[in-house]
This record gives structure tokens, sequence and C-alpha cells, in this order.
């Protein structure tokens, strides 16, 4: 097997707790709050991952903080042959990687016109084009939009209409990794297969590398190869996407996966419903984070940590008691 | 023509209000700046044997107590009164949003820092600030300028500071740097023109203000120098003698409020149309 | 039966620039009591005019040409002000999509439940009890307490939870839900579906709900109403609607949603083109320009055709009961 294009070690971010002069009077483990604890992934080339969680799961900073758009607190990013911890030179690494945010039109510099926003990755890393027009077109039809699109502005846009924007700029400078946070918040489910397989048509036709993150579950099985599913900073299971869907190793993934609610008025509800919510950052529960969540915890998981290991049903696991393919169907 | 329908200009004559704040605006910056072909007598130019004349074909806006021509004098004061206002609001505007951008993206002290400078500035009552920088400097344009200069310029740090702050966080500015955009780029690319829409109908709001400062401190009588024609001079001197003449006491005040009220109404006529918020059209 | 909430042929025009937008168009709805309905359509589909329009809390550009709101046999649309304000949160309450908005951040829990009763007859301590009985039947730990707690001091589940209290407090004859889970996590979007659930069980009150999910309709409603670009396409049990489909774009949403494909599939569903212009709507049917089956006749408007007892489709080309 070939080297992964991004391995993530242990990886820590925190944020301020506290600010100001209150800070001083604080203690110092707490005036920091770990939004990320140890996370490690490795992505191999061509693959896509999805990182799946609620909110509060730290899926979001995850992406930022390989992109570099939040500090690292600890833990080691490679990427493509340049370790990301050891301050890389941000200018060359972004050209490598794309990025994509929640808010299809939020995300587009509102004074700016399509034409300009497609064209700004060229701009930005100096690279002169013979046909700045040509090249406009070209890649707003690789996006599916016509060329009536290149003057308009983002507010002139839909939903759909402007993440065909994003994804065709994403793509320009044919980027190695794509990191797609929510690609698929804020459009419409007819509107949302159309993006979906443009991205998975560019994907393969580029043999692009992505992550995607998303708390939409009725998307995974269409997009990604493997998922992780992350609860409070860390990764609780990650393994092949029909394994996760389908035997789902953590009482957490299993939930998570019933959670969903099926437009089929005949399906058998037979859902674990969660007690409580995700407890904050700053209130993390002692041994196993979801114990206190858990359906099936025991005495034992408020007192140790559960590390991430092989699991019976082909993927990796952070639980002492991790259900078993036959108790799926018990 | 539908492009120019859609333009900032199109939309803005589309405005009854933006069209009668503009024709009272290009009328008055026509009579500034042709005061001296269009004056029909020397504003300065005193005639002892027409003091208190009322308006007349020769004087057609009667003369004052020096039997100077009123509406030659009220030519002069719109000049004042442009040339002061544009100075001060550009200076006081260009102050505010180099200050207010390194507010909004600098470190937090310096944010900090800062804000507190323009609250203690905005704290000032201006007429004491004008009284006191008046008793030290020489009565003049400029002082009015520096007095004015002194009091806004923190108002439009503060709106810049806010804008940028806002515009830092959100998500297409993420986006610019997550694309491996530089610094100045997303300053002058990004945040720069999203914060002079707002700067602008700001701006446009401190004219008339500006008009009325400088009026305001000529009235006191510590504004222009005597005998220069401003129209809060004039206003002054109209006042002495309200009983008897009241028309140089109405080329002082008319032009004042017209010119007012033709700012203002640009202003919030901007306002309407550059947010994008408050706009109807697709 | 009676019905609870009776919306017939509604229709809600915005005044623009560009003229007349018919945000709603004949639009008729029916919530029998003590039964909960769901409205399902996709943005632009007329959702939150309809529910500004229940409640009469219409922009002022707007205007209603046709059609009749009745409330418990009132009608709505010629209720005075004062009547208005009283009917609202005592007779029809609402849930909204984000409950932070809903709830006034520099008021307590207490004090904000304490004002929804302030007609009622009783003492301070006899309105809080009240409060804390509503507050611990929606499943709020320590209810008392909780009186005394800020909005900003709750996490996002519990606040639609005291969201859904305020609204069942005065135990109105309808409630309508507009997209109450759609800003929550997944786990806590069935912890509210069983909670309505439930509370509708017990206080028995008619519901609205509105949503763009099809999944939460599935599960919750007893009849569904599909909209398009603000015209009713389709109404019927929700068993029957999303098992038999009779409208094409009911038939393509159901289609479109992923999660009903249990198979990888290389090119996921979707509608090609965009919602029409309602300054200027098509005549006839209004989702011809999206559609595979329109024909010539899609022109001329199209008939409700009724698919099983209880279950129309507005399409020229739906097949009526029995062929």
């Amino acid at each position: 097997m070939t080297a992964p294009l991004l391995t993530l070690r242990d990886v820590v971010v925190e944020f301020p707790a506290v600010r100001g002069l209150k800070a001083l009077t604080t203690a110092p483990e707490k005036r920091n709050v770990r939004a990320l604890d140890g996370v490690s992934l490795d992505v191999a080339s061509g693959e896509t991952l999805a990182i799946v969680g609620e909110s509060g799961s730290g899926k979001t900073t995850l992406a930022r903080a390989i992109n570099g758009l939040v500090p690292l607190a600890g833990g080691t990013v490679h990427f493509d042959g340049m370790a990301l911890h050891e301050g890389p030179d941000w200018h060359a690494v972004r050209r490598r990687m794309a990025m994509m945010f929640q808010d299809p039109v939020g995300s587009l510099s509102p004074r700016k016109t399509v034409r300009d926003l497609i064209l700004e990755p060229f701009a930005i890393h100096g690279i002169a084009l013979k046909n700045r027009r040509g090249k406009a077109l070209d890649l707003l039809a690789d996006a599916g939009l016509g060329p009536d699109f290149l003057h308009r502005y983002p507010h002139q846009l839909s939903g759909g209409q402007a993440r065909r924007v994003g994804v065709a700029r994403a793509l320009a400078l044919t980027p190695a990794l794509v990191l797609a946070d929510e690609p698929t918040a804020g459009l419409d489910v007819s509107v949302q297969g159309e993006i979906l397989n443009l991205m998975n048509r560019i994907k393969s036709g580029h043999g692009l590398t992505t992550l995607i993150i998303t708390h939409n579950l009725n998307i995974l099985r269409h997009i990604a190869d493997r998922i992780a599913v992350m609860y409070l900073g860390r990764i609780v299971e990650v393994g092949p996407v029909e394994r996760l869907l389908t035997a789902p190793a953590h009482p957490y993934t299993r939930a998570l996966m019933a959670a969903n609610p099926e437009p089929d008025p005949t399906a058998r509800r037979e859902r674990i419903v969660l007690k409580g919510e995700t407890p904050a950052l700053n209130a993390r529960p002692p041994g196993c984070e979801f114990h206190p969540r858990c359906p099936v915890a025991r005495a034992d998981c408020a007192a140790r940590v559960p590390q991430l290991e092989p699991s019976e049903t082909g993927g990796r696991v952070a639980c002492h008691y991790p259900l078993s393919r036959e108790s799926l169907h018990a | 023509m539908s492009a120019f329908r859609h333009s900032l200009l199109g939309r803005l004559l589309a405005d009854p209000m933006a069209l009668f704040a503009m024709v009272i605006i290009a009328a008055l910056v026509i009579m500034a700046l042709l005061a001296d072909v269009i004056a029909p007598h020397d504003p300065g130019a005193m005639n002892l044997a027409d003091r208190f004349a009322p308006p007349s074909a020769t004087y057609w806006m009667g003369t004052d107590n020096l039997g100077r021509d009123t509406f030659s004098r009220l030519l002069q004061g719109g000049r004042i009164a442009l040339y002061v206002a544009l100075t001060a609001v550009t200076i006081s505007g260009l102050i505010g949003l180099v200050l207010g951008m390194l507010a909004g993206f600098g470190p937090r002290w310096l944010d900090n820092a800062l804000l507190f400078f323009f609250d203690a500035l905005r704290a000032y009552p201006t007429i004491i600030l004008a009284l006191a920088l008046a008793a030290l400097m020489p009565r003049g344009l400029s002082t009015v300028i520096i007095v004015v200069v002194i009091t806004s310029f923190a108002e439009y740090g503060r709106v810049v500071r806010t804008q940028t702050l806002s515009l830092k966080n959100s998500e297409f500015i993420l986006a610019e740097r997550a694309m491996g955009a530089s610094f100045g780029r997303i300053v002058f690319h990004h945040i720069l023109p999203n914060v002079l829409g707002p700067f602008f109908i700001l701006a446009a709001m401190n004219l008339p203000v500006v008009i009325t400062i400088e009026a305001g401190m000529s009235f006191l009588g510590i504004g222009v120098p005597p005998g220069t024609p401003s129209w809060g001079a004039t206003l002054k001197d109209g006042f002495d003698y309200i009983r008897n003449t009241p028309w140089i006491l109405l080329s002082g005040g008319l032009p004042l409020i017209l010119a007012t009220l033709g700012f203002t109404f640009l202003g919030e006529a901007l306002r309407d149309q550059l947010d994008p918020r408050l706009r109807k059209t697709r | 039966m009676s019905d609870a909430l009776k919306v017939a042929d509604l229709s809600v025009h915005y005044a623009t620039r560009e003229g007349a937008l018919q945000a709603l168009r004949d639009v008729s709805i029916t919530v029998p009591e003590g039964q909960i309905v769901g409205v399902v359509g996709e943005s632009g589909c007329g959702k939150s005019t309809l529910i500004n329009a229940l409640l009469q809390l219409l922009p002022e550009n707007a205007t209603i040409p046709a059609g009749r709101i009745t409330l418990q046999g009132e009608d709505v649309t010629r209720a005075n002000a004062r009547r208005l304000r009283q009917m609202r949160g005592q007779e029809i309450s609402v849930v909204f999509q984000d409950p932070m908005t809903a709830l006034n951040p520099v008021l307590s829990i207490g004090r904000q439940m304490r004002d929804i009763q302030y007609r009622q007859p009783g003492r301070r301590a006899e309105k809080d009890r009240r409060s804390a009985e509503m507050l611990a039947r929606v499943g709020i730990p320590d209810p008392v307490g909780k009186l005394a707690a800020y909005p900003h001091e709750l996490s996002g589940g519990m606040r639609q939870r005291v969201a859904i209290a305020m609204a069942a407090l005065m135990r109105p004859r309808v409630l309508i839900a507009d997209e109450p889970t759609t800003a929550l996590d997944a786990t806590l979007e069935v912890q509210i579906i069983e909670l309505l659930k439930d509370l509708q069980k017990e206080i028995g009150c008619a519901i609205l709900f509105i949503s763009h999910h099809l999944g939460v309709i599935a599960e919750l409603c007893d009849r569904v109403v599909v909209m398009y670009a603000g015209v009713a396409v389709e109404e019927g049990p929700v068993a029957d609607v999303f098992l038999r489909p009779g409208h094409p774009y009911t038939i393509k949403l159901i289609e479109c949603d992923p999660g009903r494909l249990k198979e990888k599939v290389a090119d996921l569903p979707a509608i090609p083109g965009s919602l029409p212009d309602l300054t200027d709507p098509p005549p006839g049917c209004i989702f011809q320009g999206r559609c595979d089956r329109a024909t010539e006749i899609c022109a001329t408007p199209p008939p409700r055709r009724v698919q099983h007892p209880g279950h129309w489709a507005a399409c020229h080309h739906a097949k009526p009961e029995g062929t």
C-alpha cells in the first residue's frame, strides 16, 4: 500500500475557555478546553473519508486544523510530504489542499462576480492565464453552469448554484485533497443529489482525495469509502462505510444511525433513544466519555478510557464492550 | 439601458427623495464653483449708501448692515461650507478607516486600546472642545476643520471596526484564507469593499453635520474671521437685525437648511440602496 | 369529527417592484381535532408565509386576495387585533425552528411562562406550579429550579423543550410546529419527535407540523400536505402519500431522499431546473417546467384527482382511483 496522503497523529486543538484578566486567576488546566483530543487518522490517496458527528463533536475544527485555520496544541499532521505541525509554507500547502465551507452563498465574497470568484485561486497563487475568460467558462462548465453566470454576484445565486461555484473554485488548481465541510448544508433534497453527483464525478475524474464532514447520514453510503465517527473531539469508531452502516460496533454509532428518521411509513422502528445531550467540552465525563448516555455502559466504563482498537466488525472502535454483529439482530 | 437602471446612479435617480437631494446638491456645487461668475457684486465690497437695502433688481436678496450684497455673500458661503465639509469629512474619514481596520484586524489589546481612545473622544462635547481649541488657535477655517476631525473620526473608526470584526470571522474570509490569500489581498480585495458601503453612508450623513458645526462656530464667533461670508456668520449678522431686515437671516439660514436636507436625504438614499438587505431589486 | 383549523383556498400576495409575488395560491389544509398534519415542501414552497398567515402576522406588503382561515369555526382573517392577541398563545401557538430566537434572552424561563398565563386567574405561586408541571411533562430535569434559569444557560435540546412547554402551557387547540427539529442533532431530533407525539396524546391538541424532512413527517404525522411553489399539490394519509404518491413532484421528492437507497448508487436522483418565478407563474400546473410528464394539457389548471379515499393529487396525469 502506498503511503497515505494525509496522516494525523494525536492531534490536539485547544480553545481558550476564559479570556483577559480572568485567565490569570484560573487554574492553568482550566484556561483552555480541548475541542480535539488526540485524533489520529490516515487518509489514503484517492479515498473519500467522511467524518460524522453531532454539533460539538469537533468535526469542523478538525478540518480547520488540517488547513491551518486553527492552530494545533499538539500532535503531528503530515500532508503530501509536508509537516503541517512545523509551521509550513501555508501558501504552498493551500495550493494543494482546497476547502469548501458550510454556507454555499456566505462562503463567496459578496462583492465579487462569479468570474472573479472562480479565477481567484489563480490570482492568489500568481498563475498567469492566457485566456482568463476561457478558463472561467471551462471551470463553470465542469460544475454544470452556463456562461450567463459569469457576471452574477453571490446574492443572485440559489444555494445549489452557489455550491457549484464553490466546487468549481475548489477544483480550479487541481488540488490533491479537498476538505468539504457539510457540502449539502442548506440545500434542498432535490438539489443535494445533483451536487453530490457533481462531486462524485469530479472526484473519480481527477483521482481526488476527499475529506467530507457531515451530519447527513443519508448520503454517507453514496459518497464515502470510509467513515470516522467523532464524539467530544475524539474518534470513537472508524471503518469501511458499509460495515459501519450495517454493523456499527460502538453504541454511539449505532444510536446515531438508528436516530435517522426514514421516509418509509412501514419501516419498523427499533431505535435506541439516547438519554440527554452531548456534554460541554469543559465537563468531559471521566473514563469513556460516552458512558453517561450509553445504553450498555457498565460500571468500569466510568473508570477506564477506551482506546481505538480493531473491532470484530472490521473497523476500529474505542469501546470496552463493543456491539457484536449478533447483538444487532438480537 | 437595463444595466443603467440597475446601477447605483440609476437606482438613485428612480428614488424621488434621492433625486431631490441630488438636485439640491448639484445646484449647491455649481453655485459654489461658479460663485465668482454668477455673483452680481463683490461679496466683500461695502456700500454704505445702500445699507439694509431690501431685495431689488440690483440687490437680489438685499444688502446687509455694511451695504454688502447678500446674494453674492450667500454664494461665497456655499463655497466655504463645501470646502470645510469635504475637507473635514475626508480627513476624519481616512483616519477613522485606518484606525478602525487596525482595531478590527489587530490583536485584542490594540483593539481595546483604540476602542478606549474612540470612546474618550466621542464622550467629549463638540462645542466645549471647539471653544477650548479656539482659545488656543487663531480663528480660521483650519481651526474649524481640526475641531471637526478630532470630534468625528472616532465615529468612523467605530463603524469600520465593527464591520471589520464581523467580516473577519465570516465564512468567505475564512474561505479566502483557506485558499492561501495574503493578508493584503484579504484586506484590500475582500474587507475594504465591504466596509466602504456603510462608510460612505456615514460620510454622506456627516457632511451636513460638519456644515452646521462650521455655522455654529461662526455664529458663536469662534469660527471664521470677521467679514468672511460664511453662512453661520451671515446668520449671526442677520440675527442682530432680524426685526427690520429678515432677508439677511434668510440668506444664511435658507441655504443652510437646504444643504443639510440635501446631504441627509442623499445619505439615507445611499443607505437604502447600498445595503442589500434594504434593497428590493433582483 | 370537527376541524380544529381549516384553511380554505387561501392566497397570499406580496407587493414587490416586479409586481405581485404570489406566495400562496388556493391552498386548502384541514387539521382535524386531535390529529397531526404535516406540511412538507422545499425552500420557496410558502411554508413561512402559511405560518404568518395563520397567525395573522404577515408583513405590511402582503395581501390576502382570497380565502379563509378558520380556527375552531372562527374566521381568523376577519378577527380584530384584540381578538387575535387573545387567540395567539391561548388557542393557537407556535414552536419555532430556533428556540434561541423564540425565547426572550433577558427574562428567566419562569417569568416568561408566567407572562403567558397573564389572563389566567391565580397567584404567582399557582402559575409557577403550573409552569413547573409543564416543564416536567416535557422532560426537563429539576423543573422548579429551571424556572429561575435563563435561556442561554440551557443546552439546545433543553431550550427546544422549554419552547414546546411554553407553546403547550395554555393547552391550545392548535399547535404549529415550524421545523422544530431542523436545528437539532439527529439524536435530539428523535427525542423531540417522541415528545411531541406524547404531548399530543396528553393534551389532545391538533398539530400542524411543518418540515422539509420527509422522514420526520413520515414518523410523526397522520396526514400530509405536499407543497410546491405556493401550491398544495397533494394531500392524504401519510402512509398512502409516501407509498403511493400521485403527483410527479411528490414522487420525485421521495425518490430524491438518499436515505431510502440501501445500495450505493453512482447517480443520485435530483429534480433538475429551478422554482418558477412567482411574480409571473406559468398558467396551469405550477410544476410543469420541471416535470417529465408535462404535456400541453398541463397549461390548464390541473384537477384534484382522488387517488384513494381522502388522498388527492393535483395533476392531469395522476391516475384516479381504481385504474
